[in-house]
């Protein structure tokens, strides 16, 4: 039982990194549409934020939040009125730019920041490890656990409780009409980018104590990512959470029988047989064509 | 003068009867004299400054450099300067390849010091095999090679875990997991530890190994848990060490009573993960930033004047510094005329020389070098203290798990 109980936390938490990596991205493809392959770069951009923060003003992980929230966002808005928004019914083109900019951002933090790798510290309240039903935890994955589950109770109250969501879910259904209902169509988007780019960045800072932080970092999550949101269904937020759940299950269980190397191959199998029978994905969001 | 496409063909026609017949000739006779010209020595500096491994590699072409410059402000070899042509291999092992053909072919190098990872020292090893020039390797490897065209000045799997397994069995116990990247470095590695800890009565209780670039150790922490293993042998590399040890951190285990013992953990990687995540584990290498000796002071003082206050020296920036002083003493040996690839690998047979980490030398037999193995523990200030320093220096053999295989001078032997 005990047993049972350590895989079902392993795997929740590393489903759980795996929904914070890919919600953002759950927004910005799924809702949007776009292919933004600088969503890894977004993620190293928040990382490095936090870093920066922790480093030249002394500011620790948990006060830094914000700020790297709102300046990837930012950053995510500019990304998205001066490149994305001239692209969107080009989506080939759409790829290519973001992998540009992508790169860009991974050279400029290189030569600002340096190509070593760098690390964020834990807050000392959350290194300690807590017992859940007698399994051992470390306290900062359960930290990360309930963060990621306030952002997606937030981010699905967004959605589906406010204005902003609605007029959202309007435009993207169909663009045209909704336009023609009063709904400035560029804000929506622009806003939903700069969301989808602020969660990003709230995801590389809550991973950077866990992991390395180097300026390559962005490309390992960004494939996770779009694994996540294809397998769980595009435009399906709940099939985001299903999915990478299911996935961080699966990774756990397989590495415990097997090793990482192998249940990595075997979840990418599982994925490619899956999508190939359910091309849409698990869940499927009501949308009329 | 214009050339016109008819006295242009003319004169390459002329120019390649030339040299089919008479330029190879002249070529091969004058070649000790060509490479020793008007005073100077020419050599390759091979370390990616750029991609995945730029920054590591950059610190041993900072360190080769280093001693470049030092001989030649003492007065050169004889007399003469070391001119260093730089090359950046932007951590590709097709472009180490094709780098390291510009260097041999093309400048005439009469050595080239270079790589840090396996693949690319395989990548340029068919070069100088065919050319039978010098390839001076610093790292630490898995050993199993035998090439007369490599000088390898860093550890083999006996220098680095011959006094260390014994000892960790001894101080913590007999039950190891061992944890490594996949690929082959660790799985040697692990095969010769494998190898020590069957003649030793210790058990292996998993063997384990995780992506190149994996950051994700919940699972390997879940066993490692439920195993109970008294070592965690580890021999990840990379961006995975720093993950490993902050998650091993994180979740709460304790490098008194299950400590990681480490083959790759340099001052390089302790500086990545910070201090407080590395201090308690053992790291095993002939070189160790605070080792202390007048040699090794000299070196980190200069080094830092050079370079920078802040940056540390460690066991592959420490090889990349001695070898070219190696280089040196060899070359001192032959006259002008006689400088060449194959004279200055058989001066450098049984050379010796008072390195950083102590009195090192090269095999006469399989161009290893004889180093010093300390075992050390990380503290929390990001430096490591050394615990214990090997007697006598010890021998490189780089077949140890391969009872049967010496490497000769006559290459590798078997039976």
């Amino acid at each position: 039982m005990e047993f049972f109980l350590q895989q079902v936390m392993t795997g929740l938490s590393i489903g759980s990194i795996l929904l914070l990596v890919a919600l953002g991205l759950a927004l910005i493809y799924g809702s949007m549409g776009v292919i933004n392959m600088a969503h890894g770069e977004f993620l190293m951009l928040g990382a490095y934020s936090t870093w920066a923060l922790n480093t030249f003003f002394g500011l620790g992980l948990l006060s830094s939040l914000v700020f790297v929230f709102l300046l990837v966002g930012a950053f995510g808005w500019a990304v998205e009125r001066g490149v994305i928004r001239f692209l969107y019914r080009r989506p080939l083109d759409t790829i290519l730019a973001t992998w540009g900019i992508g790169i860009i951002l991974q050279q400029v933090v290189r030569l600002s920041a340096g190509g070593e790798l760098r690390y964020v510290e834990m807050p000392e309240v959350l290194t300690a490890t807590v017992s859940i039903l007698g399994v051992t935890v470390p306290g900062y994955r359960v930290f990360v656990f309930v963060v990621v589950a306030a952002l997606f109770a937030l981010t699905w109250a967004l959605m589906f409780k406010t204005d902003f969501g609605r007029r959202l879910r309007a435009v993207v259904q169909d663009r045209d009409t909704a336009t023609c209902f009063g709904v400035d169509a560029d804000r929506v988007y622009s806003l939903t980018f700069a969301y989808g780019a602020g969660l990003a960045g709230l995801a590389g800072a809550l991973v950077a104590p866990l992991k390395s932080v180097s300026p390559e970092m962005g490309t390992a999550y960004v494939v996770d990512a779009f694994f996540v949101v294809v397998l769980g269904g595009v435009q399906s937020l709940f099939g985001t959470v299903v999915s990478a759940g299911l996935l961080g299950q699966l990774t756990g269980s397989l590495a415990w029988v097997t090793n990482d190397t192998v249940a990595k191959a075997l979840v990418l199998v599982a994925i490619v047989v899956i999508i190939r029978f359910r091309p849409q994905g698990l869940f499927v969001a009501k949308v009329r064509s | 003068m214009t050339l016109k496409r008819r006295t242009f063909l003319q004169g390459a026609a002329a120019a390649s009867v030339a040299a089919a017949t008479g330029f190879p000739h002249i070529w091969s006779k004058n070649a000790g004299l060509a490479r020793a010209q008007g005073g100077e020595i020419k050599v390759g500096v091979l370390f990616s400054l750029t991609g995945t491994t730029g920054i590591i590699e950059e610190s041993l072409n900072k360190a080769t450099l280093l001693a470049i410059e030092e001989i030649n402000e003492a007065g050169g070899i004889n007399g003469m300067r070391i001119v260093p042509i730089v090359e950046d291999p932007a951590s590709d092992p097709a472009t180490f390849a094709e780098k390291a053909r510009k260097l041999v072919v093309g400048d005439r190098c009469v050595s080239v010091f270079g790589s840090y990872t396996s693949a690319s020292r395989k990548a340029v090893l068919p070069v100088f095999e065919r050319r039978d020039n010098l390839y001076w390797y610093p790292t630490l490897y898995e050993g199993r090679e035998c090439s007369k065209n490599v000088i390898y000045t860093g550890a083999v799997p006996n220098q680095q875990q011959d006094e260390f397994i014994p000892w960790l069995f001894e101080n913590f116990g007999p039950r190891f997991y061992l944890i490594g990247s996949n690929y082959i470095y660790p799985k040697e590695e692990n095969n010769y530890c494998r190898k020590l800890l069957a003649e030793l009565g210790g058990e292996v209780v998993d063997e384990e190994y995780v992506p190149l670039g994996h950051s994700e150790f919940s699972s390997v922490i879940n066993k490692i848990r439920s195993t109970q293993p008294n070592v965690i042998f580890s021999t990840v590399v990379g961006d995975s060490v720093v993950a490993f040890h902050r998650q091993y951190r994180a979740a709460g285990l304790d490098p008194e009573t299950m400590p990681m013992a480490s083959l790759t953990t340099s001052e390089n990687e302790v500086a990545a993960m910070g201090g407080d995540a590395a201090a308690g584990h053992f790291t095993s290498a002939p070189y160790f930033m605070v080792h202390d000796s007048p040699e090794n002071q000299r070196f980190v003082e200069a080094y830092q004047r050079r370079w920078g206050g802040d940056k540390v020296t460690h066991f592959v920036s420490e090889p990349s510094y001695f070898q070219v002083y190696l280089f040196k003493q060899a070359v001192e040996k032959l006259a002008a005329s006689d400088i060449d690839p194959p004279t200055i690998r058989e001066a450098v047979r049984g050379e010796e020389l008072m390195a950083p980490q102590g009195r090192i030398r090269i095999d006469p037999d399989n161009l290893h070098a004889w180093l010093w193995p300390k075992i050390a523990v990380a503290r929390s200030d990001g430096q490591f203290e050394v615990l214990r320093s090997s007697s006598d220096w010890l021998r490189p053999d780089p077949y140890a798990a391969y009872p049967g295989q010496v490497c000769t001078v006559n290459g590798l032997v078997e039976g």
